[in-house]
This record gives C-alpha cells, sequence and structure tokens, in this order.
C-alpha cells in the first residue's frame, strides 16, 4: 500500500538528482509559525484579562477610565497604517523604490502616532493613580496593552532598519522578503489590535 | 551626596560578598571541584591549540550535526550535576529521621529538589531531545541542513546561555527555593524576595527563547524541506514525533514565556497577577502553567517514541507494524496535550464536573499511546530481533513505561488524586514515565546514533553495564516511593518524625546509587569506545542495517550530508534503495550551495548572560548596557547579507572518492 | 523546472516564481479591506458610545461577532490567507492556532470561574470592592 512508485515499470527507479535540488525558501513559512506563537502569547494574555480583568480591588473601573473617542482615534492610526503598508507592498511588487520608501515612511508615522497617543492615555492613567499595583484588572490591562504597544514599538524599528536597508540595496531579494515578513507582523499586530480594541475597551465600558 | 552604600548599590546592584556562599562546605567542594576541572579543560584546550578550531568548526558552526551534538553534550554535562542533586536528596532523606537532621537544612534542601527539576526537565531532557531532532531529522528527510541554519547556532547559544545563568546561581548567591514550577505566592516577591526565583526566571526566559527558535526551525524544516518524493506518510516516524513535538514546542512555550513574564512583573514591577491582595489570583498561575506544562510532558516523550520506533524496526529487520496507526496516534496525542492540563491540579477545587471532563480526557490520552505499544510488540513479533544496547534499553522501555502508564491513569482519576495529589506515589509516577521513558529512549538513541555521529560504534558490553544498571536501578530507588505515596508520604520534605519510613528511603537511596553506576558505566563506555575506534570502526555508513535516509551517507556525514539530493519512493526509503540495487553516484557531482558560519550566535548568548546576571541582581547599567548590545548585535548581523559559500565541485569528488576507497577497503 | 515540481510531494508549494510564493493582492483587494474593516470598526464603537441597544448583553454579543468577521476580513484581505499559499500550511497553522486560542481561553475562564464559585462564592459586587 505504502510502496509506489513514481518510475514506470520496467525502468530503473531514480534514486537521487542529478541537478542541484534548490528547495523554496522557508522563511515565510517560517514567519508565520513565529507569528502563530506569538498569538499564543496575545492568548495568555487575554485570557489573564478575562479571569482577573473584573477584580477592581475597590479602585477604578473600565467605566471610570476609559476614554472611548481617543481609542477610536488610535484605531484609526492602525488602520491607515495598514493600508498604507499595503500600499508599499504594492510599490515593491512594482519594484519602484522611491514610492515604497514613502508609504513605508507614511506607515511609520501612523505608527509612532498609535504609540504617542497610547503613552498619552497610559501616563494619564498613572497620574490618575490608576497605575497597573493599583489593581488586578489594571495589571491585566496595562500588560496586554502594553505587550502590543512594545510590538508596534519592534515593528517601528525593524521598519526604520529595512528603509535604511532599501534605501543602501535596492529592491533585492532578501530586502522584499525582509518587507513581506514585516507587512505580515504589521497585519498581525492589526489582527490583535480587534481584539484588544473590543474584548478590553468596548467590553469594559460596556459592563 | 553619594554614601558608600549608594555607590556600592550602582554599581553592584544587590550583589554583596555575603552572597558568595564560602561558608557552606558542600558547595565549597563543589566549587574547587569544577574550578579545578575547569582548568584542566581549558589548560587541554590551550595546550593542544584547539582554540581556533573550536571556534571555528563549533561555536560558530551553522551546521546541524554539531550542534546537535554539542546540544547531547549540553544534556550530558547538566544531567551530571541534575543527578547529583538527586544523590543529595536521596543520602539526606535516608538519614534525617526523629532527632536526625541530616547534613541539609531546609534552605538548602528546598534549593537542590527545585534545582534537580528545571535541571533535569529544561536542561538535560530537553537538549537532549532538540539535539538528536538537530542531528537526524535533516538526515532523515534527504536535506543538507535545517530551514535557518544561523537560528540553529543561535538557539544553542540561549539554550546554553540559559543553562550557564542556572550554574552560576550554584556559587554566587542562592537557587530558587519555589519548586520546579516556581509556583505563587511562594516564588512571589513578599515570601522570595531574593535572588533564587529571579535565577530562575531569567535561566529559563534565555533558554526559552533558544527552545522556541530551534521549533520553528524544526518545523519549517520538516515542512519544507523533505526530498523529492517523501510525502507525509513516508516520512520516518522519527521525523513525524519531531514535527509533532516542535509544533507543541511553538504553541507551548510561548506561554511558559508570557507566565514567567507575568510572575516577572509581580516581582520587579509589583503588579497583581498573582498576588494575595488587590484582586491578584495565584491560581492562576497553576493553570496557566499547567497550560504549557503537560504539552511539555508530550514534547519530551513523543521524540522518544520515534527513536523507540526507528530503533525498533531496525532491529527486528522488519517495517514497524501500523505505521499509519503510530502516525495518527501521534497526532491524537499532539491536539490531546491541550486538553488534560487540570489533572495537575485536580484539588484546585473547581468542582465536580470540571475535574471530570479533565479525568476524561486524561485517561482517553492513555488509548493512542497504548495502541503505540502494541505497534511495538507487533513489530517484534516474528521479528529476527537482535538484542543490541539500542534495542534493550526499548524493551526495557516497554515494560517500564507500561508500569508508569497505569499508576497516570490511576492518578487521572480525581477522587484517587486527591488522596495522592502532592504524595511520593506522584514523584514515583513521573520519574517512571521519565526515566523509563524519555531517558531510555535518549540512551537508546545516543547508542543507536552514535556509529553515525563518529564513525564508530558504541563498546557494547559498558553499554549493556549501564543498561542494567539504570534498569535495576530505576526499579529499586522508585518502588519505594509508590509505597511510601501510598502510604501518604509527601514530596519535599527535609525531614521525617517516623522512623518506620526510613527503611524504604534507605533502599531508594541504594537504588540511587546503581543508577549512579550506570551513568559512571555510560561515561566508561565513552572512554573505552573512543579508545578503542579502531576496532569499533564502521567505514558502511550503516552498521546496524539501518531503513532509513541518514545511513544512506557516510560515517560521519560529509558538510552537505549527501552528495546529490535523494529521490524516496518508499517509506524506508534506504531499505528500498539497497533492496533495488541502489548505485552510488561516482561522478558528475556539482558544487553545493551552503550557509556560512557566523559569531552572531555565541556573541548574543553571551550578552544574554550578562544581561540575565544583571536583572537578577539589580544591577541596572549593566541591564542597559547589554541590552543595548544585544539590540546593535542583532541589528548588526542584519546588514550581513554575505551569508552563504559554495563547496567546489572537486572537493566534493574528492570527499567522495575517499567514500568509495574506504567502501572497497571494507569489502 | 517541471519535472523538479513533479518529483515534489504533497506539501511543496508549486508556485516558484514569486519569491516564496506569497500572493500579495491588488490595489482593488486593499481598498476594499481598508473600506469594510472602517465599516466594522466604526459600527461596535457606535453602537457602545451611542447605546442605541437597551441589552448590554446583546450589545455585546453583537460586537464580539463584529470582531470576528473583522479578524476575518484582515486574515484575507490584508495577510491574504489562502487555502493556497504554501501548500496549505499556513492555513493549517492558523487552524491549529485558533483552536489552541479557544482552549486556552474558555478553559481558563471556565476552570477559574468554577474555581471562583467553588471556593469563594462571592458576588461581582463584593469582587469590585474586596482590597
Amino acid at each position: 500500500m505504502m510502496h509506489t512508485d513514481t518510475a514506470p515499470p520496467g525502468t530503473a527507479p531514480v534514486f537521487h538528482h542529478e541537478e542541484e535540488h534548490h528547495p523554496e525558501t522557508s522563511t515565510l513559512l517560517g514567519f508565520w509559525i513565529y507569528l502563530m506563537s506569538d498569538c499564543l502569547i496575545f492568548a495568555v494574555l487575554f485570557a489573564t484579562y478575562g479571569v482577573l480583568g473584573r477584580n477592581y480591588a475597590a479602585g477604578p473601573s473600565p467605566k471610570d477610565l476609559f476614554d472611548l473617542p481617543l481609542v477610536a482615534l488610535n484605531t484609526s492610526m492602525l488602520l491607515f497604517s495598514s493600508i498604507t503598508y499595503g500600499f508599499a507592498m504594492l510599490a515593491m511588487d512594482k519594484g519602484r523604490t522611491a514610492a515604497t520608501q514613502m508609504w513605508l515612511a507614511v506607515t511609520g508615522l501612523f505608527g509612532a502616532a498609535f504609540l504617542g497617543i497610547e503613552l498619552y492615555e497610559f501616563a494619564h492613567l498613572i497620574h490618575e493613580g490608576a497605575g497597573p499595583g493599583r489593581s488586578a484588572f489594571l495589571s491585566a490591562f496595562f500588560t496586554l496593552v502594553g505587550t502590543h504597544g512594545l510590538h508596534v514599538t519592534f515593528g517601528l524599528i525593524w521598519l526604520i532598519v529595512l528603509m535604511v536597508q532599501v534605501a543602501q540595496r535596492g529592491l533585492i531579494p532578501e530586502n522584499t522578503r525582509r518587507l513581506m515578513c514585516l507587512s505580515m507582523f504589521w497585519h498581525f499586530l492589526d489582527v490583535i489590535w480587534i481584539g484588544v480594541f473590543t474584548f478590553v475597551y468596548l467590553m469594559g465600558v460596556l459592563q | 551626596m553619594f554614601s558608600n552604600v549608594d555607590l556600592q548599590k550602582l554599581v553592584f546592584g544587590r550583589f554583596t560578598l555575603a552572597d558568595i556562599p564560602y561558608h557552606e562546605p558542600i558547595l565549597l567542594v563543589t566549587f574547587a571541584g569544577v574550578a579545578l576541572g575547569g582548568i584542566a579543560v581549558l589548560g587541554t584546550i590551550t595546550y593542544y591549540r584547539f582554540w581556533g578550531a573550536l571556534w571555528r568548526d563549533w561555536v560558530t558552526s551553522v551546521d546541524h550535526k554539531k550542534i546537535g551534538i554539542m546540544y547531547v553534550i549540553l544534556a550530558f554535562v547538566m544531567l551530571l550535576r541534575g543527578f547529583a542533586d538527586a544523590l543529595l536528596m536521596r543520602a539526606q532523606q535516608s538519614v534525617a529521621f526523629g532527632s536526625q537532621e541530616g547534613f541539609l537544612p531546609p534552605h538548602h534542601y528546598d534549593q537542590i529538589f527545585t534545582a534537580h527539576g528545571v535541571i533535569m526537565i529544561f536542561f538535560v531532557a530537553m537538549p537532549f531531545v532538540t539535539g538528536l531532532m538537530n542531528y537526524v531529522v535533516p538526515l532523515q528527510i534527504g536535506a543538507r541542513d535545517v530551514s535557518f541554519p544561523f537560528l540553529n547556532n543561535f538557539s544553542f547559544w540561549m539554550t546554553t546561555a540559559g543553562a550557564i545563568i542556572i550554574m552560576i546561581s550554584l556559587f554566587v548567591g542562592e537557587f530558587s527555593r519555589a519548586t520546579w514550577l516556581g509556583y505563587p505566592p511562594l516564588s512571589g516577591a513578599d515570601m522570595s524576595p531574593g535572588v533564587g526565583v529571579d535565577y530562575w526566571i531569567w535561566g529559563l526566559q534565555i533558554a526559552g527563547i533558544g527552545t522556541l527558535l530551534s521549533g520553528i526551525n524544526l518545523v519549517a524544516t520538516i515542512v519544507k524541506m523533505r526530498a523529492p518524493g517523501m510525502t507525509m506518510m513516508k516520512l520516518p516516524v522519527f521525523v513525524w514525533t519531531s514535527l509533532c513535538t516542535n509544533v507543541l514546542i511553538v504553541a507551548a512555550f510561548p506561554i511558559l514565556t508570557a507566565v514567567l513574564a507575568l510572575l516577572s512583573l509581580d516581582r520587579y514591577v509589583g503588579t497583581h497577577f498573582f498576588t494575595n491582595d488587590l484582586g491578584g489570583s495565584p491560581m492562576m498561575y497553576f493553570n496557566l502553567i499547567w497550560i504549557w506544562g503537560h504539552p511539555e510532558v508530550y514534547i519530551l516523550i513523543l521524540p522518544a517514541f520515534g527513536i523507540f520506533s526507528e530503533v525498533t524496526s531496525t532491529f527486528c529487520g522488519k517495517r514497524l507494524f501500523g505505521y499509519a496507526s503510530m502516525v495518527y496516534a501521534t497526532v491524537v496525542i499532539t491536539i490531546l496535550s491541550y486538553l488534560v492540563w487540570l489533572h495537575h491540579f485536580f484539588t484546585m477545587g473547581s468542582g465536580a464536573n470540571v475535574n471530570s471532563f479533565f479525568g476524561i480526557t486524561t485517561m482517553i490520552i492513555s488509548i493512542p499511546t497504548g495502541a503505540k505499544i502494541f505497534n511495538w510488540l507487533f513489530t517484534m513479533y516474528r521479528g529476527r530481533i537482535r538484542f543490541e544496547v539500542p534495542m534493550l534499553w526499548t524493551v526495557g522501555f516497554m515494560v517500564t513505561f507500561v508500569i508508569g502508564g497505569m499508576t497516570g491513569v490511576l492518578l487521572a482519576v480525581p477522587p484517587a488524586d486527591f488522596v495522592l495529589h502532592n504524595s511520593l506515589f506522584l514523584i514515583a509516577h513521573f520519574h517512571n514515565v521519565i526515566i523509563g521513558g524519555v531517558l531510555f529512549g535518549m540512551m537508546a538513541g545516543v547508542t543507536y546514533w552514535f556509529p553515525k555521529a563518529f564513525g564508530f560504534k558504541l563498546d557494547p558490553f559498558w553499554g549493556k553495564m549501564s543498561f542494567w544498571f539504570w534498569l535495576v536501578g530505576f526499579y529499586v530507588a522508585f518502588m519505594p516511593l509508590y509505597v511510601l505515596g501510598l502510604m501518604g508520604v509527601t514530596r519535599r520534605m527535609q525531614h521525617f518524625d517516623d522512623p518506620s519510613l526510613q527503611i524504604w528511603f534507605v533502599i531508594a537511596a541504594g537504588g540511587a546509587a546503581l543508577i549512579g553506576c550506570g551513568i559512571l558505566s555510560t561515561i566508561i563506555q565513552f572512554v573505552v569506545s573512543i579508545r578503542n575506534r579502531e576496532a569499533l570502526r564502521d567505514t558502511t555508513g550503516d552498521p546496524w542495517g539501518g531503513r532509513t535516509l541518514e545511513w544512506a551517507t557516510s560515517s560521519p556525514p560529509p558538510d552537505y550530508n549527501f552528495a546529490f539530493t535523494p529521490v524516496v519512493h518508499d517509506l524506508d526509503a534506504w531499505y528500498d534503495m539497497k533492496n533495488r540495487g541502489y548505485a552510488r553516484p561516482l561522478q558528475g557531482f556539482k558544487p553545493i550551495h551552503m550557509p556560512k558560519n557566523t559569531g552572531t550566535g555565541a556573541i548574543i548568548g553571551g550578552l544574554s548572560v550578562a544581561f540575565g546576571f544583571a536583572m537578577i541582581w539589580y544591577i541596572w547599567w549593566l541591564a542597559a548596557l547589554s541590552g543595548l548590545a544585544i539590540f546593535v548585535v542583532s541589528v548588526a548581523h542584519t546588514f550581513n547579507y554575505n551569508r552563504d559559500f559554495y563547496i567546489p565541485a572537486d572537493t566534493v569528488a574528492r570527499t567522495e572518492s575517499q567514500r568509495t576507497a574506504a567502501l572497497a577497503g571494507q569489502a | 523546472m517541471s519535472a523538479e515540481a513533479a518529483h515534489h510531494g504533497q506539501g511543496h508549494g508549486h508556485d516558484h516564481g514569486h519569491e516564496g510564493g506569497a500572493s500579495h493582492g491588488s490595489f482593488g483587494s486593499y481598498v476594499t479591506g481598508f473600506v469594510l474593516s472602517v465599516i466594522l470598526t466604526a459600527i461596535p464603537f457606535w453602537l457602545v458610545m451611542a447605546r442605541p441597544l437597551e441589552s448590554a448583553l446583546w450589545t455585546g454579543i453583537i460586537i464580539m461577532a463584529f470582531a470576528a468577521v473583522q479578524i476575518v476580513v484582515h486574515m484575507i484581505y490584508f495577510l491574504h490567507m489562502n487555502t493556497k499559499s504554501e501548500g496549505g500550511w499556513t492555513v493549517l497553522a492558523l487552524i491549529f492556532t485558533v483552536t489552541l486560542v479557544v482552549i486556552t481561553l474558555t478553559g481558563s475562564l471556565w476552570v477559574m470561574h468554577h474555581m471562583n464559585a467553588n471556593m469563594m462564592p462571592m458576588s461581582v459586587e463584593q469582587l469590585r470592592h474586596q482590597p
């Protein structure tokens, strides 16, 4: 049953390739697997928020703290950065280096704006005495949202490094592969953010 | 403005000279031993001018074979440390009764059992498993290397960095006393303010990065790099179990990373995840860490199952019985391993419906495992069995593992677990499956693939000595613990009041001594085999009459593994090739594309040790500096685009004609 | 090329044309994805900020459903998931991961809820104010 033979009967089976065999690059699959593992880190943080998120310890609750218009603004920053990264990839496909760099820079600016708003929100909360040490709810909130922010920070640094590398060497295969990995990373963070604004902010204010 | 104390805090963090345990004679003697041994090793390397070769050929190597060998060496070294801890515990428990306090005070004893568990799981079993997978998987699938050779080197050095941090804790400061899984609130800042838990956290976090990356690497390798014709249902069973293991690593280790990060935040920043106050929940930690912890059990045992499958079919001269059922059983175990975690804390109080769900899933998982045992038995049935050393380990495993599995099913019954929880019965159970399963599997694997890696077999006499000492030693050491556990004796005790228990602990200590003889036999086996290597030499590359592709190439394999990529037609590819008149190609060699060696992995590993050490001791300037250095080295590495080279065709031709000559001389 | 591809087993992607063989989408698909996700983001925000629905339970269920749909939209239009890329391995990995995420989330909530109910029966009000 297992004994299948690709060679037709009568001919001697081929047991090796005379030509150099080039397996396709594994980078994109490998990076996708990494993203899946990152997904589980966020799963733990979401689970922790889900279990501990109502333990206010006589402190403030989401209703007292969250500023939904600000969150909406933040969400729009991330959404805009997603579409501009998409435009960068389209420019890259056409081999237009300058356009790619321009869209990458725009993406970076939106990302930086997102981070700025998030840092403003954190600073505001801590200033109000609602820091991560106040209650289990706030510990879980700061860790979940902060971990996402940390990922965006790494994405930004990576973006800058890639822009330098594209400037140095152009859109060579190594660089386009890296840009595609960062594209997956960036859009993945967007997906995580959907979970954050729904599960943490909207559901929090709803309760 | 700065007093002396402030300056010292700034420079050394919370480290003071009092943290060097020079007043503990046991540690002092150990340190002297380690220092003398280290000086001897360094002296030898210098004397033979081996430093350059060590750096070029090993430390910076991206060759999966060398990295695999280094993993296994790391595992053996750490096994000695972990076993020394075991001997200390057994010795202490066999004397500390009534008015006798023994030689280990509680704070020291607690560090020892924590270190024993951490080292045996993370730095013995894991490197063993990763090392064997690294060495064997690319050869079995007919690949030149893994998908990401640099990442492989980096993973190894991160694992080693974690091991170094754990070893530093022996002589600088102290190790965690909060058990191998560091349960809060005991491991929290209030109950364990010292550096012990921090050593544990940073050792595991740094090694965990290595484990995760090597998992990603091997999954991508198995998916992408298989030889033409090797469909999923033609993968050797070891590759299948490796694939499932690495999928589990990728899916489970992030959970450990996240949980440890949350615990670190509790300890360093003052958050309230697992504290008793301000809304924290210590039980959430149990829940999360066992979501990692149970798959971890299968991460360790699945590759061992793969090894036993390869060994059984080779030494019975038969195709493995029920290949497809073996594959399905492995996949089912992989998925089910995520549905049983609560059986580690039935006593938490989740109630009858939760406990029965997890009890039943636990019992279900024993079904595919049982199916595997039958497959091995049916492979042996009417086989031409050769009882060489790897096969001995396999038979020993089958008997021992079945006993361990049955006690596991006993523990899966929640009411029984309420009685046996935290007792020595549990200790006996998991040593029964980990020694009888993982350790026996690794010993079988090392004996089986040693001639592939080094070109000569291991001495069979000392191999048999090692096997019998381990087997008998295991039963003598752990059967008394089953008895004690059924009597209700709890684990992690430094001292007992009831002298009637003593005899069981004395017997167990005798068993530990027998296991010690087994380890000694293995060391003697290595020495004897290296000295007799000419008599034990194998020039065929196929010393056991193997069936899978790794036996198709020379022993040790050339850097490029296969001069031509093999084409696979059948499940047992090499057996098929031998059967149908495969002729080794003698000409027409082409240049071979290979990755270049790099020192980046070792450098980042070294910097990670500095970073971990700084975080443990609150030496913030060093943490910032080494963190920055890690960042700079990593980014600089991405600016290096010159990462590969070609082995010229005439070099390949020369290597292959040497093999032709060796094969002719052998015939 | 084709002879080599014929030797490939299942699981090897056949699209050698692109580096790595991933599809990139087009201007149209990016804009479609963007418009859809703007709508799918705006409605939940409106539902919570303006509260057109009385029931908090139903609002919650609806915004969770919108989130699930939006995640799928992002997966298809931005991450270009399809069953063919990388020979189906990316989708397989995604399904496996989603399964584990669901197990982790629901399992933790279920287990911890029962523990809380059995071991320290407290009302939500008590929990909120417990020190």
